[in-house]
Parts: C-alpha cells; sequence; structure tokens
C-alpha cells in the first residue's frame, strides 16, 4: 500500500518503476518468444539508441547533427578490426572509446558553426571518412571489405538491451542536471545562455561526445550481425537521416516519442524490405515526406490530442451525470 | 612538365563548367528557397538519362535535348514546392523548423526518384557517344565534348546571371533572398518566387544532366556524388552567388584534376578537406557576405 501511494505522489519514481519493468520483461522475452522476433527486437533496439542518443543532443540543442553514421560507421570499423584479438565487451567498450575520439575532434572543429553549417559539415564527415578508410583499406590492408567475428543472436540482444539501459540513464541524469538546463537554455538562446555563465562549448561538446559513445557502441554490436563489411556498408547515410526522422516521426516533446517513433519505423522498414524489396526505397520515401507533412508534432502529437479530447468527453459526461442525479 | 600543367588545368577548367551549373541549382534552392535539396543528384540523374533515352531511342541530337530535357526538370520542381514544400511551409513556425524538416523531405524525393529510376532502367552503367574526336587545346588533347560542354556551361551561366541581374523578376528573386518579409510587402509574390528558384534549380540539375551525359557513362545512382559536390561548391563558392558558384566550380575542377593525376582514389577526399577547411576559415564562402 505504502508503495503505492509514493509511486502515485512521486511521477520520477513512477516513470523508473515502468521503465524497469519494461527492460526486465524484455531481458526475459528471449526465454519464450520465437528467434525472428528477437533479431528484429535488435534492431528496434538499436534504432531507439541510435535515436534516443541522437535526441539527446539535437533535441535540446537544435543543432541538426547528420553524423549518427560516421559515428555507426567508426564503430562498425572498430569491431572489425579489434574483433579477433579481445573479449567481446572489451571489444564494445573501445569502440565506444574510439567514437568519442572522433566525436571530440568533430565537436571542437564544428560546433561553433552555426545552423546549417553545422549540419552541412557532418553530412560531409561521414563521406569524407568512408573515402579516407576505403582509401586506407585499398592501399594498406590491399583489401576492400572485412570479416567481423559473428556473434550469438541472443548475445546481440542483451548488449543492445544493456546499451539502452544505460543510455536511458545518462538520459535522465543529464535532463535533470543543471548540465541538462544549460544545454537547453543553449537550444533557446546561445547568446544568453553564454551570458548567463554557461560555459557553451564545453556543454555542447561534452553532450556531443556522449551521444557519439553510445552510436559507436550500438554500431559495434550490429557490426557481428552483418560478419561482412565494407565501407559502403559501414558509413552509410541512411543510418543519420534515420534517427532524425524516428524522432520527428514521434514527437520529440517526450523521451518516449522518440521511443515509439524508432519502433514503428523500425518495424514498418522490416515490414516493406521483406514484403517489397523492389518498391521499399519508394514507399519509405513516400512514408517519410507524408509523416513530415502531415504530423508536425508527430505520433507523440497525436496521441496527446487523442487523450485531450478523451479527457474532454469524460469529464462532459461526468458533468451530464451529476446534473441527471440532481 | 609545362604541358602536364596545362592539361591537368585545361581538364580541370573543362569540369570545373559542369560543376559550376550544378552548384548553382543548389544555390537557388537553398539560398532562396531555403530548401537544403539532398535530392539535388536525382534531378540531374533525371535529366542525364532523358538525354539518354531521346538520343538513343529517338535519335535527337543531345544539344537539342538540352532545351527539352532541363524545362521539364523545371514544371516537376516547380510542382513539388508548390505541393510539398509550401504545404511545409506554411506548417513550420520558424525558418530553422522549415529548413530541417525541409531537407528530410528531400531525402524521401531521393529515395523516390531513385527507386524509380532504378525500376525504369535498372541499375547499370548506361552511355552513348557524340562529338568524341579529338580536338587539340595548346597541346593538351581532349574530346570535343568536353569543349562543348564548357561553352554551353558559360553560356546558360551568364544567361542566367543576366536575368538575375537585369530583369523584374530576377530582382524579385534578389529582394526575396535577401529579406523574404520585406519582398513580401513590396507586392513580390513570395510563394510564386520560391516555386520558381526551387524549379529553376531542377533546371539547371537538368542542364547539367544532360551535359554530363555527353562526357561520361551515367547510371541511376550517380545523383549522390553530384549532390555532394554542389554541396561542396556553394560553400566553397558562398550561398546564393552565381559568381561565387562559378568561381567555386573552377577551383575544384582544377583540384579534382591535379588530384586525380597525382591519386585518383583520393579526389573526394581533397574535396572534403577543401570543403572542411572552407567552413572553418570562413563559413560563408569566398562571395559570401
Amino acid at each position: 500500500m505504502e508503495i503505492l501511494t509514493l509511486l502515485k505522489s512521486n511521477k520520477t519514481l513512477r516513470t523508473a518503476t515502468i521503465v524497469v519493468l519494461i527492460l526486465l520483461i524484455l531481458a526475459t522475452l528471449p526465454i519464450y518468444t520465437p528467434d525472428y522476433t528477437i533479431v528484429l527486437l535488435s534492431s528496434i533496439l538499436m534504432y531507439v539508441v541510435l535515436t534516443v542518443s541522437w535526441v539527446l543532443f539535437s533535441g535540446p540543442t537544435g543543432y541538426i547533427s547528420l553524423a549518427p553514421a560516421a559515428f555507426i560507421g567508426v564503430g562498425i570499423y572498430s569491431t572489425a578490426i579489434l574483433g579477433d584479438s579481445m573479449p567481446f565487451p572489451v571489444v564494445v567498450l573501445v569502440s565506444g572509446i574510439v567514437t568519442i575520439f572522433i566525436a571530440l575532434l568533430v565537436g571542437a572543429l564544428t560546433l561553433r558553426l552555426k545552423g546549417i553549417y553545422f549540419t552541412i559539415f557532418t553530412f560531409g564527415l561521414l563521406e569524407l571518412i568512408r573515402h579516407l578508410v576505403l582509401f586506407l583499406e585499398l592501399h594498406l590492408t590491399g583489401t576492400r571489405g572485412r570479416f567481423v567475428i559473428a556473434q550469438d543472436f541472443i548475445t546481440v540482444y542483451f548488449y543492445m538491451l544493456i546499451i539502452l539501459a544505460v543510455l536511458l540513464l545518462v538520459t535522465f541524469l543529464i535532463n535533470r542536471s543543471k548540465y541538462g538546463l544549460a544545454l537547453r537554455s543553449i537550444g533557446q538562446n546561445e547568446e544568453a545562455a553564454s551570458h548567463i555563465g554557461v560555459n557553451v562549448t564545453t556543454v555542447k561538446i561534452a553532450t556531443f561526445v556522449i551521444s557519439a559513445f553510445f552510436m559507436g557502441a550500438a554500431g559495434a554490436v550490429m557490426a557481428t550481425r552483418w560478419t561482412y563489411i565494407d565501407p559502403g556498408i559501414a558509413f552509410n547515410m541512411f543510418f543519420s537521416f534515420m534517427p532524425v526522422m524516428m524522432a520527428l516521426f514521434g514527437g520529440m516533446a517526450h523521451l518516449y516519442g522518440p521511443i515509439i517513433g524508432s519502433v514503428v519505423f523500425t518495424y514498418l522498414e522490416e515490414f516493406l524490405l521483406t514484403k517489397l524489396p523492389e518498391l521499399y526505397m519508394m514507399l519509405f520515401g513516400a512514408i517519410f515526406i507524408v509523416a513530415i507533412l502531415y504530423l508536425p508534432d508527430g505520433l507523440l502529437g497525436v496521441i496527446q490530442k487523442g487523450w485531450a479530447a478523451l479527457m474532454r468527453k469524460v469529464r462532459k459526461d461526468n458533468l451530464g451525470g451529476n446534473h441527471a442525479n440532481s | 612538365m609545362i604541358t602536364t600543367i596545362l592539361d591537368i588545368l585545361i581538364a580541370g577548367l573543362l569540369m570545373g563548367g559542369i560543376y559550376a551549373i550544378i552548384a548553382v541549382g543548389l544555390s537557388l534552392q537553398y539560398g532562396v528557397a531555403r530548401v537544403f535539396n539532398v535530392s539535388h543528384g536525382e534531378f540531374i540523374m533525371l535529366g542525364a538519362f532523358g538525354t539518354w533515352i531521346l538520343f538513343t531511342a529517338f535519335g535527337i541530337n543531345p544539344l537539342i535535348s538540352l532545351v527539352m530535357c532541363a524545362p521539364v526538370l523545371f514544371l516537376l520542381g516547380f510542382y513539388i514546392h508548390k505541393t510539398i514544400f509550401r504545404t511545409l511551409l506554411r506548417s513550420s513556425k520558424i525558418i530553422e523548423i522549415f529548413e530541417s524538416k525541409s531537407m528530410l523531405v528531400a531525402f524521401g524525393l531521393m529515395y523516390i526518384i531513385q527507386n524509380i529510376a532504378i525500376l525504369v532502367w535498372g541499375s547499370d552503367i548506361k552511355g552513348y557517344s557524340y562529338l568524341n574526336s579529338p580536338v587539340n587545346i595548346a597541346g593538351a588533347v581532349f574530346p570535343a565534348n568536353r569543349l562543348v560542354t564548357l561553352l554551353f556551361a558559360l553560356l546558360i551561366g551568364a544567361v542566367f546571371y543576366l536575368f538575375l541581374s537585369r530583369t523584374r523578376m530576377g530582382k524579385a528573386i534578389r529582394a526575396s533572398a535577401q529579406d523574404p518579409a520585406a519582398a513580401g510587402l513590396m507586392g513580390v509574390n513570395i510563394n510564386q518566387v520560391l516555386a520558381l528558384c526551387f524549379g529553376f534549380g531542377a533546371l539547371m540539375a537538368g542542364f547539367a544532366g544532360t551535359l554530363l551525359s555527353l562526357c561520361f557513362p551515367i547510371k541511376a545512382t550517380m545523383g549522390m556524388e553530384y549532390t555532394i559536390i554542389a554541396i561542396i561548391i556553394v560553400t566553397l563558392g558562398g550561398l546564393g552567388s552565381i559568381v561565387g558558384s562559378f568561381i567555386g566550380g573552377f577551383i575544384l575542377g582544377i583540384i579534382s584534376s591535379l588530384v586525380s593525376y597525382i591519386e585518383p582514389s583520393l579526389t573526394l577526399v581533397a574535396y572534403y578537406v577543401i570543403f572542411i577547411l572552407m567552413l572553418l576559415i570562413k563559413p560563408k564562402g569566398i562571395m559570401g557576405k
């Protein structure tokens, strides 16, 4: 009883309980669901990780980053290179750390750029790294692609789940700390933020780096699923646009918006890719456009509107009932 | 030695013309219509395939296709803006939101156009030969079609420059680029101007596609490469500046022929180094204000 009243009064605790419960359910899933579900869920979890870590930086600051694919690619390549010399958990961690260094460099160079210039830069970054890697592979190792040591799908699933759990915790902690406040103030007015004493550059770079770490780690885990990679597969522009799209599609007003967005979108991608592979790009492009045109606040907006309408109706009915009684 | 340098320079200038036209298109779409059009290269691809079909199936001279394909793409771009981007403009509260959303819409367009192209033409390389008799320019030997493309690129650029600087419509476009709200208050039909600019961007892509198909083999997935080149040149030359696009185009053309002389696989890496340096030193570009 006491726990229930505590849960009722404390919103944070309530949310945390729900999240932990969902994660626990997800963790026990492999026991009683078919293999295919686990494989699909791994993809969904990967996109949730990508989208949530994208929103971690780009959501509050409003800097549209197209760097995710670059960071994922770095994670994938780190795994491909380190894969057979270290145990897998170390590989994932090291891949994340390598990504941190790239993100530090990129952040220090570019976060002075504003608006579209930052977007253009991150867009170019992906192609730059891809061509550089291709050049190095062709000239130093004499190969075009690499084989990655495969992990079984349950391992992939659990690693994704752990990464997601850590990411959610980090996001939660950042959002309620003074750094979260500083980030939001940067998004609203960067100059004002720096005048009231926020170290704008440090806060931006730190968040950018943290979000990159999770993308790199996710890439490292996913690499084991593909078994063969080359620069074209690892540095795929699609991975840059998907998190942006999923975040917008879900709605960015709350943390669960991007999560809903990535779940629905990944399922849609999987469905189209298996059912209509020839028309996949076209249909996906069309869904992209329709979603942007007709869901300005994302799915979250639709849900909230529906919820508000339902509440109004309930209240109205209650009022009507009271009148009848009196 | 000197002939090698001349070779590289001339090859660069010949390439730079097409690059410039590509960049002028994107410059209009982003500089005026505020659409960061990542599907620009797909319009180029459509122009190239249009020319290829007209030549191989109907035997129409590519230089005549120049005035057939591009106008069709102009209409396509114009109506895409009138329908999709205008709806988006109306629902976006501030221009930054419009910019990020329109970029995503353009990404969707890229997927759609590319998918259709692959369905219709397949994904293998196509090509035809036209005017490829060798010409000797100051000791360097080039196919004649390269020279023709440069001439047409310069002609198109000059005509468009005159259009922007001398006509009433051009004045309206320049005004809208500087301050859309004020231009609207002065009686410029701003929606029409934005749609026209997006259309002109597609028109330039069409011209570039035709000219490219004259000199190089084409394929359905060729677009992205040219989108990236356009983005780099526009950053180099300055958003919204036609002269800047031409300067940037020639610079990139020369860099491209220089690097491919030394190490062909590093061409794109070299582009990016220039691009990154430019963004860091002068993000507004050479002609940017």
